[in-house]
């Protein structure tokens, strides 16, 4: 077992062309907001791009989960460029894959299967969580 | 005759973690939707992740950067990464300017943040506008 974490980092895509991006966002609000709220937290992607020095502290003293929207991985690189180390990196095309049934629509924002979508990844990645909290990392 | 239409390049602050950032990112893809043939954008974290041609973006094409906060890491990003934007806009300014209150939620935007949408959207479009006549 290793350190405890009081925070994970869950990481989107920024993306606003295409729907999967809008997933992998709506997916990290579900997380923040319903599922995991006071343990899993986010930061914008950006303040990594321009070296912020609280969002590089942020992703490099605490676990983190990338969710991607598609396969350039920007989450997931900008935070190994910063010095982090990614402990789970999803894309978010990976859960329409696993629930075909919920076919999102949208770019900037997702329709209501795709928030139903976003729903069912939180779930899953909640359960990332709280192994990364419990210090049962990598 | 060719007739060349010049592209401006849109490139927004996704603000995952400011009601500020929603509404940019929804304002910039009304611009991109209403205005395909004259705008383009590009993730800004490409800038790191991306190949050169994502580097080359603010060369290859005139651009606007919009903001959600006062760190502006659009504007930033893409001038140390990329190229000097031609134009640095900012949602708090805008959103004053209108006379309009920031949002308050980070998703789910309704009716009640469609003028703050429609306002940074309108000053996007004439931002794209000026450009295309400047270039």
């Amino acid at each position: 077992m290793g350190k405890k974490h009081k925070k994970v980092v869950v990481l989107p895509c920024s993306g606003i062309g295409k729907v999967y991006g809008a997933v992998a966002r709506e997916t990290a609000y579900e997380l923040v907001e319903k599922v995991r709220p006071g343990v899993a937290t986010l930061t914008c992607l950006p303040l990594l791009v321009i070296n912020n020095p609280e969002a590089v502290a942020l992703v490099t003293e605490n676990p983190v989960i990338t969710i991607d929207g598609c396969p350039k991985e920007c989450a997931k690189k900008s935070v190994e460029a910063v010095g982090g180390r990614v402990a789970r990196a999803y894309e978010a095309i990976k859960f329409y894959k696993e629930h075909k049934d919920l076919k999102p629509e949208g770019i900037a924002e997702v329709n209501d299967t795709g928030r139903k979508l976003a729903q069912v990844a939180a779930a899953e990645i909640a359960q990332e969580v709280d192994k990364l909290a419990a210090g049962e990392e990598q | 005759m060719d007739i060349q239409v010049q592209k401006v390049g849109i490139v927004s602050c996704s603000g995952e973690e400011i009601p500020e950032g929603t509404l940019c990112r929804l304002a910039c893809r009304k611009v991109l939707d209403e205005r395909p043939g004259e705008t383009v954008t590009i993730c800004l974290p490409l800038f790191i992740a991306g190949g050169e041609e994502e580097r080359t973006f603010a060369s290859n094409y005139p651009t606007i950067t919009v903001d959600g906060c006062d760190k502006m890491c659009a504007a930033k990003a893409t001038e140390m990464l990329s190229g000097k934007p031609s134009k640095s806009l900012s949602i708090p300014e805008i959103l004053k300017k209108h006379g309009l209150k920031p949002p308050t939620k980070l998703r789910h935007f309704g009716p009640e943040e469609d003028a703050a949408v429609k306002a940074v959207a309108a000053e996007i479009a004439q931002a794209v506008d000026e450009v295309l006549e400047e270039e």
